[in-house]
C-alpha cells in the first residue's frame, strides 16, 4: 500500500555513464534496509554504526555481488529530508545504479515518487517557506513528466498483459465478494480449486513480465527519436533506411502514414527508440488530424528531432509551422530526395532557422530511394550523444524500477492467497491480497481502483433480494 | 405557499429538535437527541407507520448485520427491537471468516413497528406529531444560514434549533406498476410533496432516485410441498450486546425457497414492452443490487432461474413477501408471472409489486456530521441522503441524532473514520463520492473489514457511545471487565506451553492436526485451520472461569484474535497510515485558487466538495497523489 511515510528510495545522480552514481534512501527504516543487502567489513551492522559516517563494502543480491560501494549513513534530523538517510555511492553506469535501486526495493524501501525528497525535506522544516513554491512546482511538473513517461514507454504488448491480469484478479475477487454478499444466492463451495489454478496461471504471466523487466524490455528505453515533416516528405522511407527493413508502409499519396509507428534500434552502441509520424500539414480529414495531432504531442516529449525535408519542392507554410514547433528541441535536419532536381537547399533551411531563432542544426543530404547520407545522419546522431547535447530520458530507468517494483508487489499478493489457500483460510482473505495485487498492477497502467470491485460485482454476478 | 397566511399560528412549545420523519432513521435520531436532553418533536405523515418497513420483512445481513451492531454499540435501538419482534434468525456465512459472519433476522413486521413505537412513546424529552413538514424555517446571520423551525402543511409553525431530515422515499413520491402510476408514498401511504420545493430554495441540490418491492400473496394460497424449508439456526444470537441470549431463544417460523424457470423469463420477455422501466416512464435503472426480476431476466439472460424466497410478514398476518421477484409489470402480468413459479400456481396477490421514485439529496452537499455544509443546524440522515435499506437509514439517524444534539451542546461532532466502523464508511462514501443509484452497504466496502466485525462492534464503539451519553456507566465497565479479560487470556495463551505428551498428541490425532515434534505455545497450536480455542481445552489445564455472561464473548474474541492475527496486524498497520492522512485536517476557509500548481480538475473537486481531511480529499475522483502532494506542501505553508 502507498505511504506517505515510508521509506523511498530513488536514484539521485544523472544516468549518464559518469563515473559515478548515487542511490539514496530516506525514511525511518533506511538503515535496516541498507544491512539487508550491504556486507561489510566483519560483519559490521550498518544500523550499529555513528550517524555521518562512510563504510567501504559490497552491495549483494543473493549472495552475488552487484557493486563496491561507499555507504554513507546520516541520521535524521540532520539530513536533507530530515529523516534516516543512506546513500549509497556506486560505480557508475546505468545497469549498476539500477540494479543497487532494486536491491534497496526488494530489501523493503519504496520508489520515490517524483519531487518526493524534496517534499519531505519541506514537510520536515528542512526547507525554508521561500521554496515551498518550488518543491511544488517541482512535485507536480516532476509528477507529469513521470505520468507521461511511465504511460507512453509503456510497451504496448506489456501494457495489455497487464490489463489482462488485473481483470482476472478483479473478477476472481468479485465473484468471492458477490458470493460472500449475497450466500443464498451465490455459492463458493470449493471455489479455492478453481483460484488456485487461476493464481498460479496468473503468477506465471507475473513471473515472465518481471524477467522481461529485467532484459529491459518492458519500457522503451534510449533516445526517444521523432521523426517529423509535411507529408509525402518521405519520413517512412527514413525509418525503413535506418532499419533496414520494410516497416513503414510507403506510397506516393501524401498522408499515407495517418499514427504514430514506434521502432527500437541500436546506433554504434546509442540506444534510439524511433517514432515515425503522420505528416504534419493543415487538414481537414478527421483521421488524418488525429494523426497530426498526436504526431505533435510526440514531437513534445521528444529528445530528439529528425526532420525531414523535401528538398525537390521549395520550403512552404506547412515547412515553417514545422520549424516553429520544433525551434526549441535539439533536432537533425534531412534534406531528403537528394536523387531529384534540388529546389530547397542548406542556405534555406540556414535561413528559415534564423527566423524561427532556431539554433542551427546539423543538415544532412540523403535520399532514402539511394539509401544515401545514412552514414552521416549517424555520425551526428553520434556527435551530438558524445557532446552532451541529447541524453537518455532517465525517468524511464526509474519509472522501469517503480514498475518493477509494482509487478514484484502483485506477485507477493499472489503468492500470499496461494498460502491462504494452502493453509485453508476462508475464502474472504483471498480477496484482501487478490486486490492488492491489483491494486499495485494498476499503478503500472495509471488506473486506480475505485468503484472497480463494485462495479465488477453487479456486471457480472446477479445478486438477489 | 400550499397554505394561507392567516393559517400561520406559532405553536409555543419550544423544542430543541425537530426530526422530519418516523422511519428507521428519523426513530434513531429523534431517540438519541431526546436521550441527551434536547427536547425533541418527530413528525411523520402517519403515527401508524413508525418504524414501517415497507420492502423486506428483516433486518440485517451481509454488513447490514454488522451496521446493526454498531448502532447498537453506540447505543441506538433498532438492536433491542429486532430482538423482540424477530420470528426467525440466522448467521449468514458461518463457514467463512470472522469479518463476514452477518447476523439476519426475519422481521414480525407489525410488531416491529409497534415495539419501536412504543419505545418512542415512553422516551421521556421525546413528542410524536402527525402532520406532514412543508417549510424549514431559517434566519441569515452574517452569510450563515442558522435553522429556526419547522412550518407544517396546516401553516403552524415550531421552533426548533435544529432539524434532522428523515424523509425516506416519501419526497415527490410516485408509485408504478404497468401503466398505473400513483403519487403515494411506499404502501399507498400519503406522499410528502412539499418540502422539496423549500429545499431546493434553500440551494440544496435534489436527486431522483428509485426503488422497487416485490407482490404480498396470501399465505393461504402457497404450495409450500413444492418448495425447500429454510428454517432459522438453532441457537440464536441477539443483535444485541444488551440482550441475553437465553432470553430469545424461541420457535421460529421458516421461509421457503422456489425458483423461477424458463416459463417465467418468457413470460416476463414477452411483456418487456409493458414495463414502465423499459417503455421510459420511469427513467434510468434501478439499483443494482436490487434488481427487479425482468431486470435480471434482461441482464442475466443465461440463467435458467433465479432463486425466490418466500418469506412471512408476521405472526398476525397471512401475507408473505415474494424476495427475489421484485417488479414493476403491469397487474395482469404479475398474476401470469408469479404463478409460473413452483407452489405459486395458485397464488393470491395481495399487494402488487411496484416500482417508487422519490427525492433526496445529492449527499456531498453534507459533512461528515451529516449536517449541511450551508445551513447551519440542519441535519440529514437515511434515504433521503441516498442510501437504501433499513439498517443503513438507522446509522445515519443515529449519527444524525447525535450531531444535532451536539451542536446544540457545543461539542465538536462526532465522525466516524473508515477504519472504526461501517457506519464511518458508509457515511464517508455518501459525503464523498458520486452516485447514481440508492446506496447499499457491502463488505467488499470496507477496505480495513477483518477489524470491523460484527462480534467486536462493542469494542470499537461503546466507549465512543459512553462519551457522548448514549451508553450507561453500568454497560461500559461490563465491556472494560470484557476487554481485561481477553487481553489477559490472549497472553495467557501466547505463554502456556504443552509438551507432547501422550494427551497432547492424542487430541492433535484426532482433529486430523501434525503431532508436536516439540513443545508449542497454545497460542500457536489455536493458529491451525483445524483446531480452536475450544477444541483445546481439554489440554489447557490453567484455563481459567469467566464469568458466565461474559464467557462466550471473551472466547470467541480471543479465538479470533488468536487464528487471525497476522491479517489482522497487517491491517492494523495500514489503518495507522491511513490515519495519518485522516487527521490532516484541512482549514475550513482554504482558498484552493491559491494552491498554485494543483491541476484545474482537482481544484474545482476540492472547492466543489470541500473535504475536511486529506485523507477525504485523496478519495475524491480526479484529485491525483500529485495534488495531495501539493496540498500538503501548501496546508505546512499556511501552518508555519
Amino acid at each position: 500500500m502507498y505511504s506517505e511515510s515510508s521509506t523511498i528510495a530513488a536514484i539521485s545522480t544523472s544516468m549518464s555513464e559518469a563515473g559515478i552514481g548515487i542511490v539514496r534512501m530516506s525514511g525511518e527504516d533506511a538503515f535496516e534496509i541498507a544491512d539487508r543487502i550491504y556486507r561489510g567489513k566483519n560483519n559490521k551492522r550498518l544500523s550499529g554504526q555513528k550517524s555521518h559516517t562512510i563504510h567501504y563494502g559490497y552491495i549483494e543480491e543473493d549472495g552475488e555481488t552487484i557493486d563496491e560501494v561507499l555507504v554513507m549513513l546520516m541520521r535524521g534530523p540532520r539530513t536533507f529530508t530530515g529523516e534516516d538517510t543512506v546513500e549509497i555511492n556506486c560505480h557508475g553506469g546505468v545497469y549498476v545504479l539500477q540494479r543497487v535501486l532494486e536491491a534497496c526495493l526488494r530489501g523493503g524501501a519504496r520508489p520515490a515518487q517524483p519531487g518526493e525528497f524534496t517534499k519531505r525535506a519541506f514537510l520536515n522544516g528542512k526547507l525554508d517557506l521561500s521554496q515551498a513554491e518550488a518543491v511544488i512546482d517541482v512535485i507536480q511538473s516532476r509528477n507529469d513528466y513521470a505520468l507521461k513517461s511511465s504511460v507512453s514507454q509503456l510497451r504496448g504488448s506489456v501494457k495489455k498483459k497487464v490489463s489482462d491480469i488485473r481483470a482476472k484478479i478483479l473478477y476472481h475477487t468479485a465473484f468471492i465478494e458477490s458470493a460472500l454478499d449475497d450466500p443464498e444466492h451465490i455459492s463458493i463451495d470449493g471455489y479455492s480449486r478453481t483460484l488456485e489454478k487461476d493464481v498460479r496461471e496468473l503468477l506465471d504471466s507475473l513471473r515472465k513480465l518481471l524477467d522481461s523487466a529485467d532484459n529491459g524490455r518492458i519500457m522503451k528505453e534510449g533516445i526517444q527519436t521523432v521523426i517529423v515533416g509535411k507529408p509525402n516528405a518521405g519520413k517512412s522511407s527514413i525509418l525503413n533506411m535506418l532499419l533496414g527493413e520494410e516497416r513503414a508502409i510507403v506510397t506516393d499519396i501524401a498522408g499515407t502514414t495517418r499514427d504514430i509507428l514506434q521502432e527500437h534500434m541500436n546506433l554504434h552502441g546509442i540506444s534510439l527508440n524511433i517514432v515515425d509520424t503522420a505528416g504534419i500539414r493543415r487538414t481537414d480529414d478527421q483521421v488524418e488530424k488525429i494523426g497530426v495531432d498526436r504526431a505533435l504531442s510526440q514531437a513534445e516529449g521528444a529528445d530528439l528531432i529528425i526532420c525531414v525535408v523535401d528538398s525537390s519542392l521549395p520550403l512552404d507554410e506547412n515547412d515553417r509551422k514545422i520549424f516553429q514547433f520544433i525551434a526549441q528541441k535539439k533536432s537533425i535536419i534531412l534534406l531528403n530526395k537528394s536523387d531529384l532536381e534540388r529546389r530547397t537547399g542548406e542556405e534555406e533551411i540556414r535561413q528559415m532557422c534564423r527566423e524561427q531563432d532556431m539554433e542551427e542544426p546539423p543538415v544532412i543530404s540523403v535520399s532514402a530511394k539511394e539509401e544515401e547520407g545514412m552514414e552521416e545522419l549517424e555520425q551526428a546522431v553520434k556527435e551530438m550523444f558524445y557532446h552532451g547535447d541529447i541524453s537518455f530520458n532517465s525517468e524511464v530507468y526509474i519509472t522501469n524500477a517503480r514498475q518493477k517494483h509494482a509487478l514484484d508487489s502483485a506477485r507477493q499478493g499472489l503468492e500470499r492467497v496461494l498460502e491462504s489457500i494452502r493453509m485453508d483460510m476462508p475464502e474472504d482473505f483471498y480477496s484482501i491480497d487478490l486486490m492488492d495485487a491489483y491494486e499495485s498492477l494498476g499503478t503500472i497502467t495509471g488506473e486506480t481502483v475505485g468503484e472497480d470491485l463494485v462495479n465488477e460485482i453487479f456486471s457480472k454476478f446477479c445478486m438477489g433480494k | 405557499m400550499k397554505f394561507s397566511v392567516n393559517s400561520v399560528w406559532e405553536n409555543k412549545d419550544t423544542y430543541d429538535v425537530a426530526v422530519i420523519g418516523a422511519g428507521h432513521a428519523g426513530c434513531e435520531a429523534a431517540l438519541a437527541c431526546a436521550r441527551l436532553g434536547f427536547k425533541t418533536i418527530v413528525f411523520t405523515v402517519s403515527v401508524d407507520s413508525i418504524a414501517l418497513m415497507p420492502c423486506n420483512p428483516n433486518i440485517g445481513g451481509t454488513s447490514k448485520g454488522h451496521l446493526v451492531r454498531e448502532v447498537d454499540a453506540l447505543g441506538g435501538e433498532m438492536g433491542k427491537v429486532i430482538d423482540r419482534a424477530f420470528i426467525q434468525s440466522k448467521m449468514l456465512n458461518k463457514s467463512k471468516g470472522p469479518a463476514v459472519h452477518s447476523l439476519r433476522a426475519q422481521a414480525d413486521k407489525a410488531l416491529y413497528s409497534r415495539t419501536m413505537r412504543q419505545v418512542l412513546e415512553d422516551q421521556e424529552n421525546l413528542d410524536i406529531k402527525q402532520a406532514e413538514v412543508v417549510n424549514i424555517l431559517t434566519e441569515e446571520n452574517a452569510g450563515r444560514k442558522r435553522v429556526t423551525g419547522v412550518q407544517l402543511y396546516s401553516g403552524a409553525v415550531f421552533r426548533c434549533r435544529a432539524a434532522i431530515l428523515c424523509t425516506g422515499t416519501y419526497l415527490k413520491a410516485r408509485c408504478i406498476y404497468g401503466d398505473v402510476s400513483t403519487n403515494t408514498g411506499p404502501n399507498g401511504l400519503q406522499a410528502a410533496n412539499h418540502l422539496t420545493e423549500c429545499l431546493k430554495e434553500l440551494g440544496i441540490k435534489m436527486y431522483r432516485f428509485k426503488t422497487g418491492t416485490p407482490a404480498r400473496i396470501d399465505k393461504n394460497t402457497v404450495d409450500f410441498s413444492r418448495m425447500e424449508e429454510q428454517k432459522g439456526d438453532e441457537r440464536v444470537v441477539p443483535f444485541s450486546f444488551t440482550t441475553d441470549p437465553d432470553s430469545i431463544q424461541k420457535e421460529q417460523v421458516s421461509c421457503w425457497l422456489t425458483y423461477t424457470n424458463e416459463r417465467t423469463h418468457d413470460i416476463i420477455r414477452k411483456n418487456l414492452d409493458r414495463s414502465p422501466l423499459f417503455s421510459g416512464m420511469i427513467e434510468g435503472t434501478g439499483p443494482r443490487y436490487c434488481p427487479s426480476i425482468e431486470d435480471k431476466v434482461v441482464k442475466f439472460a443465461d440463467k435458467s432461474r433465479h432463486q425466490v424466497f418466500i418469506e412471512p410478514e408476521g405472526l398476525e398476518t397471512n401475507e408473505m413477501y415474494i424476495g427475489g421477484m421484485s417488479s414493476s409489470l403491469p397487474e395482469d402480468v404479475q398474476y401470469e408471472m408469479y404463478r409460473s413459479v413452483p407452489g405459486l400456481e395458485n397464488a393470491r396477490i395481495v399487494r402488487n409489486a411496484y416500482a417508487i421514485e422519490y427525492d433526496c439529496i445529492d449527499a456531498r452537499q453534507l459533512l461528515p456530521t451529516l449536517e449541511f455544509r450551508t445551513v447551519d443546524g440542519l441535519f440529514s440522515g437515511g434515504q433521503f441522503n441516498g442510501s437504501s435499506g433499513y439498517e443503513e437509514a438507522a446509522a445515519q439517524g443515529l449519527l444524525a441524532g447525535i450531531n444535532a444534539a451536539r451542536r446544540l451542546q457545543g461539542k465538536e461532532g462526532i465522525v466516524l473514520d473508515r477504519s472504526e466502523a461501517y457506519i464511518g464508511v458508509l457515511v464517508d462514501d455518501l459525503v464523498t463520492k458520486e452516485s447514481h443509484e440508492p446506496y447499499r452497504m457491502m463488505t467488499s466496502r470496507a477496505e480495513y473489514r477483518l477489524l470491523l466485525r460484527q462480534d467486536n462492534a462493542d469494542q470499537r464503539l461503546t466507549k465512543k457511545g459512553y462519551e457522548i451519553g448514549l451508553i450507561d456507566k453500568e454497560r461500559y465497565e461490563r465491556l472494560l471487565e470484557k476487554e481485561r479479560l481477553i487481553r489477559e487470556e490472549t497472553d495467557r495463551l501466547k505463554r502456556t506451553y504443552v509438551g507432547t505428551t501422550e494427551e497432547v498428541q492424542g487430541l492433535l490425532a484426532e482433529h486430523g492436526s501434525t503431532p508436536l515434534t516439540s513443545g508449542s505455545d497454545l497460542a500457536e497450536l489455536i493458529r491451525r485451520p483445524e483446531l480452536s480455542y475450544e477444541i483445546l481445552a481439554p489440554v489447557d489445564k490453567e484455563r481459567p472461569a469467566f464469568p458466565p455472561d461474559l464467557r462466550e464473548e471473551v472466547q470467541e474474541q480471543v479465538n479470533i484474535n488468536i487464528k487471525y492475527e497476522g491479517y489482522i496486524s497487517r491491517q492494523k498497520k495500514q489503518v495507522e497510515q491511513f490515519r495519518k492522512m485522516e487527521n490532516k485536517k484541512i482549514p475550513e476557509d482554504i482558498d484552493y485558487d491559491k494552491v498554485k500548481s494543483l491541476r484545474i480538475e482537482a481544484v474545482q473537486k476540492l472547492k466543489q466538495y470541500r473535504p475536511v481531511s486529506v485523507g477525504q480529499a485523496s478519495r475524491i475522483s480526479g484529485v491525483s497523489p500529485a495534488d495531495i502532494s501539493v496540498l500538503l506542501v501548501y496546508m505546512e505553508q499556511l501552518r508555519r
